[in-house]
């Protein structure tokens, strides 16, 4: 049995009224890529804000990394790293600025800082680039640069929310080859997206609708579910049964 | 420790990368000590009058010449006929209109009594007012100064007669400018306090970046302190600033001693900090914020007591007045720059500030949440 570093147990969050997540259940092992497939307002987002220790759960359980997500964020945040759907590095800062700064708060020593910094900076190629604001970045490398920066202190687990929108097909290959090394390295990597060729990369999907899981299992598994020739038309069949309004 | 140092190397970079900031906290102290004072000053001054001369005497030509010798009066019509001055009133080319009445001199002369008619435009209340009671103080002089020389034909006896005058302790020359200047000086050190601090936190909101910071294990109150002390210095480089142009411009030395006055404001910029924290922990956006802090910083300043002496307000503004912390800065920066102070003088204003500093800290501390 591998270890399970996201352990989720009927985890729901209400905003007033409205259900964003309900009730849903799902495990995650290590070292293993993690689709979380859903349309636009599913409730994606919210249940990985949970998970992350930024928004508080209705009810349910959940562990993240062998942590309460209730009392023990804290101690999660030093075992996770997040990008969020929004591009959040500073952008009045410098490449380098940037690393810098979330290596220091993430409690690294000037060593190791110095060391990632090269290391990332000659991965991504970014060495011409190194003293530019962050706001003069194409998109693409932006994106590289946030997902290596959640990643700058090897946490267990990376939360990426849509990493790829909007960025060209070369680039989000390119970014599946940093999610890869990621995961090759023994990170556990939690995603979602609406590139159903990128779900075809992850080893395990769940896929969301009107904020419960109707679905979870490999790709391959699905497809056989569904009878369905590609991921495409898995996700149009259960997609197509939502009611909630977008 | 090691988090801070990494905080405040990042924040000072974004501040001095941020041209508008560095503007606003250069220039602004600089220019509005250099225009403010100038042009708030309650000296009354150019008030305009329309004579209506009746009488046409010696003894009218007399007060004329001393109404139009004092520094407040503009003389701008003198017609015989009331309706016309009242007229000017009426189009605001006079705020004034002093009658002389035919037969001015004889009737003085005889029945010892005359009267004058002064008829004032009272839209602008505080012009109106002191302008008539300009007019009657030089009028009164004029008229004693009648009476004696009345008197004094015939009989060699000059009537007793009793003059009060003034010394004005703190500010010899009652130069408003000397007044005005610590109390501006203490607003600007509250607005670039507050507005910093409040907007700073709410723009890494607006952006998204605070979500990236809240998901790392940084501590809050680190967070927090980083974000403080560098907005507690640019507070006192604003404050040092505003020291130096007084001094130059307007050669407003301190009396008191500059410790106790970094001191006390060392305390003031932790409250004023604090409360743009709190501002920024209700407000979800930029122009929230902005509106939040607006409607405190207009309230601050209009009952300070920078424009209008506390002393004159109503008793239920005057309990407001306790709770106003630009108040209390305003009232130390005189006390030790007008008066000279000492620590003693000002403790039971330091520790009011004190308890507002860490009032307003806890309160945003607690608001803050890295978890929603």
């Amino acid at each position: 049995m591998e270890e399970v570093v996201i352990q989720a147990d009927k985890l729901t969050k209400k905003f007033g009224d409205f259900t964003a997540t309900d009730a849903i259940t799902f495990q995650v092992r290590k070292g293993e890529i993690f689709g979380f497939l859903g349309a636009n307002g599913a409730g994606k987002t919210t249940a990985m804000r949970m998970l992350c220790g930024l928004s508080v759960p209705t009810s349910g359980e959940a562990k993240v990394a062998g942590f309460d997500i209730y009392k023990e964020t804290e101690s999660i945040k030093k075992n996770i790293g997040y990008m969020s759907q929004k591009f959040s590095l500073y952008e009045d800062l410098t490449v380098v600025e940037n690393i810098r700064f979330f290596g220091g708060i993430y409690g690294l020593n000037n060593e190791q800082i110095k060391n990632k910094t090269e290391e990332l900076i000659e991965r991504l190629g970014l060495t011409s680039v190194r003293k530019e604001l962050v706001v003069d970045l194409p998109l693409g490398w932006k994106q590289k640069l946030s997902f290596s920066i959640a990643i700058i202190h090897q946490p267990k687990i990376v939360f990426l929310d849509e990493p790829t929108g909007g960025v060209d097909p070369l680039t989000r290959r390119q970014f599946w080859e940093l999610i890869y090394e990621a995961a090759h390295n023994g990170i556990t990597v939690f995603v979602t997206t609406h590139y159903m060729d990128e779900a075809e990369y992850c080893d395990r999907l769940s896929i969301m609708v009107d904020g419960k899981i109707k679905a979870l299992d490999t790709p391959k598994n699905l497809k056989m579910q569904f009878e369905a020739e590609s991921m495409d038309e898995v996700f149009y069949k259960l997609a197509r049964q939502a009611t909630r309004a977008e | 420790m090691r988090t801070i140092k990494f905080l405040l190397y990042k924040e000072f970079k974004q501040i001095f990368r941020n041209r508008s900031i560095v503007a606003l906290i250069l220039f602004m102290p600089v220019m509005q000590l250099l225009i403010l004072p100038w042009a708030a000053d309650y000296a009354v001054k150019n008030i305009n009058v329309a004579l209506v001369d009746q009488d046409h005497s010696t003894y009218t030509q007399e007060l004329i010449s001393k109404i139009s010798g004092s520094n407040y009066f503009n003389i701008v019509s003198t017609d015989a006929s009331y309706d016309k001055a009242y007229r000017s009133i009426e189009s605001d080319a006079a705020d004034l209109v002093l009658l002389i009445p035919p037969n001015f001199k004889r009737d003085l002369v005889k029945n010892k009594t005359q009267k004058l008619f002064l008829a004032v435009n009272a839209i602008n209340g505080t012009k109106a007012n002191l302008g008539a009671a300009y007019m009657q103080e030089v009028i009164k002089e004029y008229n004693g100064k009648l009476q004696t020389e009345i008197h004094s034909v015939g009989r060699n006896s000059t009537p007793h007669r009793a003059e009060v005058t003034f010394s004005n302790w703190y500010n010899p020359h009652l130069s408003y400018k000397v007044f005005m200047v610590p109390g501006i000086l203490a607003i600007l050190v509250t607005m670039v306090g507050g507005f910093l601090s409040a907007l700073n936190i709410v723009k890494e909101k607006e952006v998204g970046t605070i979500e990236q910071v809240n998901v790392t294990p940084i501590k809050k109150h680190h967070f927090i302190l980083g974000k403080m002390i560098p907005f507690w210095v640019l507070g006192n480089v604003v404050f040092t600033l505003g020291l130096i142009v007084s001094w130059v411009i307007y050669g407003i030395v301190p009396v008191g001693s500059l410790l106790l006055l970094y001191g006390f404001i060392a305390v003031y910029l932790l409250a004023v900090l604090g409360f743009g924290l709190l501002v920024s922990t209700y407000s979800e956006t930029q122009q929230q914020a902005m509106f939040v802090m607006y409607f405190f910083m207009m309230v601050f300043i209009l009952m300070g007591g920078l424009f209008t002496p506390i002393e004159s307000m109503p008793e239920w503004a005057q309990e407001t007045i306790k709770i106003n912390p630009l108040s209390y800065l305003i009232r130390v920066l005189r006390m030790i720059v007008l008066k000279g102070s000492t620590f003693s003088d000002i403790v039971p204003h330091l520790l009011t500030i004190a308890l507002f500093a860490i009032g307003l800290n806890g309160w945003a501390m607690l608001n803050y949440k890295k978890t929603n």
